[in-house]
């Protein structure tokens, strides 16, 4: 009996002291946590995954931002608070909680994928927490969704495909086919293109897709030939545009269709799609070699400070950075004074590596789309597609 | 494991307690933490119902959570909140109803091909709904309001309070394991348990097992469904990836981390199971390595080594500490 | 569609299919004379292509870097197998299940430690770069000729490995009767070995010859999984031909599907499965 009654009371007191340490551990971050009077940033953005390379891109440039401005906000230092958001939206809404009612962030910062993206929304706007859009391009956050406390720095999906459209007809291209994947993104994308491709005089034959994030496109590759349009316009990201890029050229559809697409075909693939790409025209909100001062230093600074050249992504955290200062040097520091900080942030010009831009009233930014082609694995800026280009905000309340 | 020794009761007993009392002493962010615990606790006992006692391994079985929850984002009206009566029937009679469909044509099949075709009808859901924006597409959908709870015109409880959803979720819990366990010594769970162990000789004594195979297909789906639902309340926002292979794999996780058959065990997986993952996740910066950075590493390591030494669960192993000399086999 | 255009389709659907075949048969052999079911065969696959893109550029040919790159993989199959797979040989399949669950995130966390997270290509020899023209606008890639080529010779190797050689006359006697081949003297444990590293082996290489056509980036073995799963279920569990008919049907299903009937195109080849299971439980050619 003897043996059996020591285990049983081993068990016992050992488990209750785990029981014990385990919720303690969970309430120990709200003990240890006094007022210090810094400002809490929290970052929510991929950090493992396709799209970690753009997480740390998006972070490196905020960090730039904020180091060259002098490295505080409004007087105060800041805290950073990090978060994997995995690109995995089913756990968006409890990743971004974690910042903002575990860690209590004064502003959350995120994020890449626009499902993701709309968890963050809604703990923004159930929350009332400051949150900057570095990224993720989906159109209902600065439309229907709209909010005082919810800014974007980058761009809305149907933004640059907008700017395709008149550079297309331009070159003689009236007849395209569209194809890109099936999903928020590709369609908002599209939207943009329709719009744009059809006010310049386009025709649109067809409209093809493909399930997200499929990159079996050999079927309508295929088909596209078949159809023997002028021009070929997408939308693809990430390890699928390179290979949407390698694919069209073996299919032998290089130099005889010219290939146009949003500026996310091109952003960060070149090196893994080689001479395939040469020739490839894209619109986007940045080019690498824009010709200005501003870019340059951009440019120098943050292949000094972090040994890689900056993307589109980098200038987008960068100018989110640019963003907060400003807005938290106009309060002096005091985030809670939500009237006039959010009055800051709405009438401030940024002054960015693409280019000056300013908010737009439903809280995207108005800018000019740059025409690029690719020229040995860089992306040559060679006009402006548009000029001041602004998203339509439509079904957003505010302003 | 079936029985528990009484031991690991009253530590569950203890747990209990503890869980009752917490939402009056922990902070919002540690009560919705735990009321999700507590809602996948009811995926992992529904996934028990299949695995540890009928011995049905299914790697699609997140396929009806996630239907729940698209019932219920379906559902729930633009403009105001629907009522919890109408919501919560109609969300589990979905998730049972394509449990028994989908049952109809997996359980006739046997051991490997029977968890390769639960996985792929389990896909086919998600790419349903993954590729049709009328469903929602790869965005999903939100859930713009918390349902009514009201008799007549009386507001029984409030569920955007989120002691009160605690508070109901802990109900709920507790009601399916009771019921569970009930199921468990009733004739039909002992016959589930004899398919388990050896169905040629169940058929052979005349049992009709496919069908009682499927009823516990179906009442698992089922019971995914309200913890779906619940889900579709607490969070909001209904998206494919609720539906998908990694959502499944995690709830077969957490049933054999626990300890299988006993649905004692299916609660204390996913207890387990998501306080190791925050674990690994929130890991310090040590030097110049940021651990929680590589918490993919941490936690497949972890499911490997749990896979290897304590393959009867974290109960198992509390249950091998105390075990008497003459219980034998525990 | 247009004869060109079909032809195209089909060439497109059988080296889809190939591909898939070659991953879906080492992971049929595996299942069917191990029994063990392994989730993380699709880390082997971007494996191959990691390696493919490390070698080619180490080395500075494809080639080469193929040699190499099987090499490398299939000591890292017999490590593997030697360490973890063989103690689980009796395992439960759930354990299994869990087992190999687990390690498809170690090896993504490895991977992205050792290579990083970008996204890479890797080149086409220019021996194999032209594209050979079929009518004004359309002409089929030869190196995806050169990689259905590369799937059939495998194929035949492997065709003539199990059914005409010693080892392959053990490799059956082992999956017929374990212990019956144990006590006649063969050195199971020998086999199994074999057995699992080939399994790697043709993962790998179908991972180094698809890269240049698929490019290398996180993530990609988990896309090929379930579809290399669906291929053995169809073919059933164990028939290497099986998986060959299987893997060619789910190429045509899925390419021609695409094209046809965009709408449901990613749940066709489910259904194909589905159809199969009603009429044949336990897939087309059952071992």
């Amino acid at each position: 009996m003897k043996p059996d009654n020591t285990a049983r009371r081993l068990v016992l007191s050992r488990s209750a002291a785990l029981i014990g340490a385990a919720t303690s551990g969970l309430l120990l971050p709200e003990w240890a946590r006094a007022q210090t009077g810094k400002i809490r940033v929290g970052l929510m953005l991929p950090y493992t995954g396709t799209f970690a390379q753009l997480g740390v891109a998006i972070e490196n440039g905020f960090r730039l931002a904020i180091d060259e401005q002098g490295g505080k906000l409004g007087g105060r230092e800041i805290e950073y608070f990090k978060v994997d958001d995995e690109s995995e939206p089913a756990k968006g809404i409890e990743n971004a909680n974690k910042l903002v009612q575990r860690d209590k962030v004064d502003v959350i910062i995120g994020t890449v994928h626009s499902g993701v993206q709309m968890g963050i929304h809604k703990v923004a706007r159930d929350s009332g927490v400051l949150s900057l859009i570095p990224n993720a391009g989906v159109h209902i956050a600065t439309r229907g969704q709209c909010a005082p406390n919810v800014f974007r720095t980058s761009f809305s999906n149907s933004q640059p495909t907008r700017a395709l459209g008149a550079a297309m007809v331009a070159n003689g291209h009236k007849r395209a086919v569209w194809i890109t994947w099936k999903y928020a993104a590709g369609d908002e994308a599209f939207e943009g293109f329709k719009e744009g491709y059809l006010a310049a005089g386009g025709t649109i034959i067809k409209e093809l897709g493909l399930p997200f994030p499929n990159v079996e496109f050999q079927a309508l590759l295929t088909e596209i030939a078949a159809l023997k349009p002028d021009a070929v316009a997408c939308f693809f990201a990430g390890g699928g545009a390179a290979k949407f890029i390698t694919d069209y050229a073996a299919a032998g559809l290089k130099g005889k269709i010219p290939l146009y697409g949003s500026g996310f075909l091109t952003e960060g693939m070149l090196e893994a799609a080689g001479p395939a790409a040469d020739g490839i025209m894209t619109t986007l909100h940045y080019g690498d070699s824009i010709e200005t001062p501003r870019n340059k230093a951009f440019r120098l600074a943050y292949a000094k400070t972090f040994k890689l050249q900056p993307d589109v992504y980098a200038v987008q955290g960068y100018d989110t950075g640019l963003l907060l200062v400003h807005g938290a040097n106009a309060v002096k520091g005091d985030l809670n004074n939500k009237p006039a900080l959010y009055k800051a942030m709405e009438t401030v010009t940024i002054d960015s590596p693409r280019g000056k831009w300013a908010m737009s009233k439903s809280h995207n930014p108005v800018q000019d789309m740059y025409l690029r082609v690719v020229e040995k694995k860089e992306n040559k800026v060679i006009g402006v597609a548009a000029k001041a280009l602004a998203d339509s905000g439509a079904g957003c309340k505010m302003g | 494991m079936e029985v528990l020794p009484r031991s690991v009761r009253l530590l569950l007993v203890l747990a209990l307690a503890a869980l009752a009392v917490f939402p009056f002493v922990g902070s919002d962010f540690y009560v919705q933490m735990v009321t999700r615990m507590m809602i996948l606790a009811i995926f992992a006992m529904s996934l028990d119902l299949l695995q540890g006692v009928s011995g049905l391994v299914s790697l699609g079985h997140a396929a009806y959570f996630g239907l729940a929850g698209y019932a219920l984002a379906f559902l729930m009206p633009q403009n105001e909140a629907a009522s919890v009566w109408l919501t919560l029937p109609l969300s589990v009679l979905a998730a049972g109803l394509a449990a028994l469909v989908i049952g109809f044509f997996v359980v006739r099949t046997h051991g490997i091909y029977f968890i390769m075709v639960t996985m792929a009808f389990a896909q086919m859901v998600f790419f349903l709904f993954f590729d049709n924006k009328v469903l929602g597409g790869s965005d999903g959908l939100y859930v713009n309001f918390r349902p009514t709870v009201n008799l007549g015109t009386w507001a029984l409880l409030d569920l955007d309070n989120k002691k009160t959803l605690y508070l109901v979720t802990l109900g709920a819990m507790l009601l399916v394991y009771g019921f569970l366990r009930r199921l468990l010594w009733s004739p039909f769970g002992r016959a589930l348990a004899g398919i388990r162990v050896n169905e040629h000789r169940m058929r052979a004594l005349g049992f009709a097992t496919f069908g009682y195979k499927l009823v516990a297909f179906t009442l698992a789906g089922a019971l995914a469904g309200l913890a779906g639902y619940l889900w579709g309340v607490q969070t909001g926002y209904i998206n494919p990836e609720l539906m998908g292979f990694h959502m499944s794999a995690h709830a077969i996780m957490m049933v054999i981390l626990g300890g299988m058959g006993n649905f004692a065990g299916a609660i204390v997986g996913a207890f387990g199971f998501e306080l190791v993952l925050h674990l690994f996740k929130d890991l310090p910066q040590v030097g110049s390595v940021q651990l929680g950075k590589h918490w993919q590493l941490w936690m497949g390591s972890f499911i490997v080594l749990v896979v290897v030494f304590a393959p009867r669960g974290l109960l198992g192993l509390a249950g091998w500490f105390s075990r008497r000399p003459e219980d034998g086999d525990v | 569609m247009d004869f060109p255009t079909f032809l195209i389709q089909l060439l497109n659907s059988v080296q889809y299919g190939l591909l898939l075949f070659m991953l879906a048969a080492g992971l049929t052999l595996i299942f069917g004379i191990m029994g063990v079911v392994n989730l993380a065969h699709g880390s082997f696959y971007m494996l191959g292509a990691y390696l493919a893109y490390s070698l080619s550029g180490l080395l500075g040919s494809l080639t080469l870097a193929l040699m190499v790159g099987t090499l490398l993989a299939v000591a890292f199959g017999l490590a593997l197998e030697w360490l973890l797979f063989r103690h689980f040989y009796q395992r439960d399949h759930l354990d299994q299940v869990l087992l190999t669950f687990g390690l498809i995130y170690v090896f993504e966390e490895l991977r992205s430690m050792l290579w990083g997270d970008d996204v890479h290509g890797v080149a086409i020899p220019a021996l194999l770069g032209d594209a050979i023209p079929l009518t004004d606008n359309l002409s089929y890639p030869v190196y995806r000729l050169f990689m259905s080529a590369v799937c059939v010779a495998l194929a035949l190797g492997l065709y003539l490995l199990i059914s005409k050689t010693r080892l392959g006359m053990k490799i059956r006697a082992g999956a017929a009767n374990r212990e019956m081949a144990e006590a006649l003297g063969i050195n199971i444990k020998l086999i199994h070995a074999i057995v699992f590293a080939i399994g790697v082996g043709l993962a790998a290489v179908a991972g180094m010859i698809a890269a240049p056509v698929s490019s290398v980036y996180p993530n990609m073995g988990s896309q090929v999984l379930i579809m290399c799963f669906v291929v053995v279920v169809i073919g059933g569990i164990g028939s290497v031909r099986g998986a060959l008919v299987a893997a060619l049907l789910v190429g045509l299903v899925d390419t021609f599907g695409k094209v046809l009937l965009p709408a449901v195109s990613g749940m066709l080849v489910y259904m194909l499965m589905a159809a199969v299971l009603l009429w044949k439980p336990e897939g087309l050619f059952k071992q």
